[in-house]
Formats: C-alpha cells, structure tokens, sequence
C-alpha cells in the first residue's frame, strides 16, 4: 500500500475512534493498538508508540476543559503521578523481555476487563478523611461544583490507591494506553473520591503517565512520524466533534455497541496472541 | 456545606486556570506542526510502498530530541512531524512545571516536592531515554 493510501485509511479509522472514545467516556486509546495491529497489520511497537502518543494528545485537550471547571484535584492527580510514572518506567524496562505474542495475549485480557467495568453501575461516594491517616497529612480534601454549589468530600485508603496506580503505570506502558479503567477505579473504588473528581483526575494524569514511557519509546524508535501524523490528527478530530456532539446523542446504546467491539477485539487479540501470529 | 474546610479548592483556582490554558495551547501547537509536517511528507513521498508489519526502528536521527531539532531546522518533512509529537509530549512535562512554580507560589512545599519528583522522571526518559 502507498503512504498516501494507508494515511487516509488510518485517519478514518483514528477519527472513529476518538470520535467514540470521547462519546461513551471509555477512551479511544483502548482500540487503537488492536486497529493498527489486527486491521492494518502494523507491528505492535509501532503501535504501542502511537498510541501512546494519541492518549497524551487526547487527554490534555480534554483536561484543559475540565480542569477550569474544577472537577480535577490537581492535588490528588501530582501525588499519585509518583505511581504512576514510576511503574510506566519500570513498564518499558519489562516490555524489552515480553514478546509480542505475549503483549497481545496481556492486552486481550485488559480488553475483556475493560469491557467488564464499563458495564457496572456507578456508585457515588462523598467521604470524609479520618485525621491523621496519610489523606489527611497530604491534604487531599478538596471540593466540586455540584448544582452551582461547592460540595466538599474527603479521601481514603491512599496507600491503596497508590499501589493501584503503580500497576496502572506498568500497564499504561506495556500496552500503549492510558490505563483509565484502573485509574479510576483507584480512585473510584479504593479511595472513595466522588466519581467525577475520579474520571476527571484520571484524564488528567493520563497525560504524564503516557509522556513517562513516550520518552523512553522515541529513543527505542518505536515511535514513526509517518505513522503517528494521521493517528494522532484523526484521533484529535473524532474527540473534538465527540465533545460538540455529546449532548445530542444518545451514549447508552453507544456504550453497548462499544463494549462488544471491545469484547470482540480482545478476543481477537488473545487468539491472536495465543497462536503467535502476532 | 461550602462552609465546611474546602481543602485547596480555592488556593489552586489560579493555577487550575493556568493549567487548562497550557495543556490546550501545547495541544493545538503540536497539532498545526504535525499537520504541517504530514503534508510535506505526503506531497514528497505519498507514492512510497509502507512496511510497518516488520519494525525496523526509527533511524537515529528521529530518535533524540537533538536530533528532531536538528532535522526540522533543515525542513525534513518527518522530522517536522516528530517535533510535533515532541512537543506533545512535552505539553504534560510543562504542565508539572508549572505546578511546581504554582504551589511554590502557595509556598506549599510538600507538592513542589511531589511535582519536582514527577518532573525529574519525566526529564530523565525524554532526555536520557530511561
């Protein structure tokens, strides 16, 4: 196929998926390694690196809207930004011993969990810190504008949290993601933050936690111009009209039709891997 | 309950707002550089056969952030590219620092500990390479 050929096949395919990524909330980066592994027969390196690239590009244009609406704690996201780039550096040191067979094997299964997770139902928690637990010595309480009011919530479990992120590092790396299914749950689940602070303090460390293993990638060459021009830019474009078609679009289906596609490429991902064709 | 001790909420107003004015103008620069890249590329080499089903590794020159600065000065088209996505990523290592700056400026001295821990990781993959 001629570059001009596979660029303009490849920015389609990235406009879908930033397109229903920023729809159903679940991230477009999650489908753009199976895209250009299964669908145009791109090597997985090349892949991981452009997606990592795509994840730090979408998450910070949508963190710039949600951090001036005051959803994200920017206190809570530096803190356990620690994790997180530390395991996306050990990440890359693990990916020089994982064959490809066995990235697409690890990546069927974060699909599958992927999946799973964006079918249970939310629970929404306000807590309060105990005093003197590592919440409080961090001062993590903060606030979020609900109905035009400031209403305050507290934080707990911190170390597990932190120890979540870590893995979320580790994966954010290995696979070219930006890990927000286990960021939010992190937050969601174990440090008991309301669930907007979670999704939108795990968009905004989604960021650095990907820009931690680009550096290392670019040096590896992972990371092709030629490749990541149209991925990017039409990953970009799907997640600009997303955000402007959100309100007129009924997400629920969506999010169905998504998480099948979801399933189906894990599935074709662990077949994949499995049999060493990858 | 906006009575109740609203931790930082108010404090970091400044620096949320600064934050979100960064992240989208690093975002927008690296797009208009990448696009401006991939047409050059395209219009030079848009009939070239693609081979990334076999990795090959990117020649040295694209590797290093030197070595992208270099090439775009020349206006190699992929080098350009890259500088895009150099930029990119450089737009979350800018937003730690200026939050280092931010809660200097709070004189809260635990999270310019944290953001200068983060940052230095950063630095150490992007310049070094890990």
């Amino acid at each position: 196929m001629h570059v001009l050929n596979f660029t303009l096949l490849t920015l389609a395919g990235a406009l879908l998926a930033g397109l229903v990524g920023s729809l159903t909330g679940l991230g477009g980066g999650v489908i753009l390694v199976p895209l250009l592994t299964l669908g145009l027969g791109v090597d997985i390196r090349y892949a991981i690196g452009a997606s990592l690239v795509c994840v730090i590009a979408t998450s910070s244009g949508a963190a710039a809207a949600f951090v001036k609406e005051g959803f994200t704690n920017i206190r809570v996201g530096m803190f356990l930004e620690i994790a997180t780039t530390v395991g996306a550096l050990l990440g890359t040191v693990v990916a020089v011993y994982v064959s490809s067979s066995t990235l697409a094997v690890i990546f069927g299964i974060v699909l599958l969990f992927s999946a799973a997770q964006s079918m249970r139902p939310r629970v929404e928690h306000i807590s309060m810190t105990e005093p003197g637990t590592l919440g409080d010595r961090l001062r993590l309480a903060s606030t979020f504008p609900q109905e035009g009011e400031d209403v305050s919530y507290g934080v707990e479990h911190v170390p597990a949290g932190f120890a979540m992120m870590f893995v979320a590092g580790i994966l954010s790396a290995l696979l070219g993601i930006g890990s927000g299914v286990v960021k939010v749950l992190a937050m969601d689940r174990a440090m008991h933050l309301p669930y907007k602070v979670s999704t939108t303090t795990s968009n905004f460390m989604i960021g650095v936690t990907a820009a931690a293993s680009a550096g290392v990638y670019l040096h590896r060459g992972y990371i092709d111009p030629v490749l990541v021009m149209p991925v990017v830019l039409g990953v970009l474009a799907g997640a600009t009209i997303g955000a402007r078609l959100l309100a007129r679009v009924q997400v629920k289906p969506l999010r169905l039709l998504f998480t099948v596609v979801m399933v189906a490429l894990a599935c074709e991902m662990l077949y994949q891997g499995l049999t060493k064709r990858i | 309950m906006s009575d109740a001790p609203a931790g930082h909420a108010h404090e970091d107003f400044a620096l949320e707002q600064r934050l979100g004015t960064l992240l989208r103008a690093g975002v927008i620069l690296s797009a208009c550089v990448t696009l401006a890249g991939g047409i050059m590329y395209l219009a030079a080499h848009g009939m070239a056969p693609t081979s990334y089903h076999i990795f090959a590794g990117e020649p040295p020159g694209l590797r290093t952030v030197r070595g992208v600065i270099t090439g775009a000065a020349r206006l190699d088209s992929a080098s350009i590219i890259q500088l895009g996505v150099l930029l990119l990523i450089a737009t979350p290592v800018a937003r730690v620092f200026i939050s280092v700056i931010g809660f200097a400026r709070e004189r809260d001295w635990m999270y310019v500990g944290c953001s200068l821990i983060v940052l230095g990781l950063l630095c150490y993959s992007l310049i070094h390479g890990g």
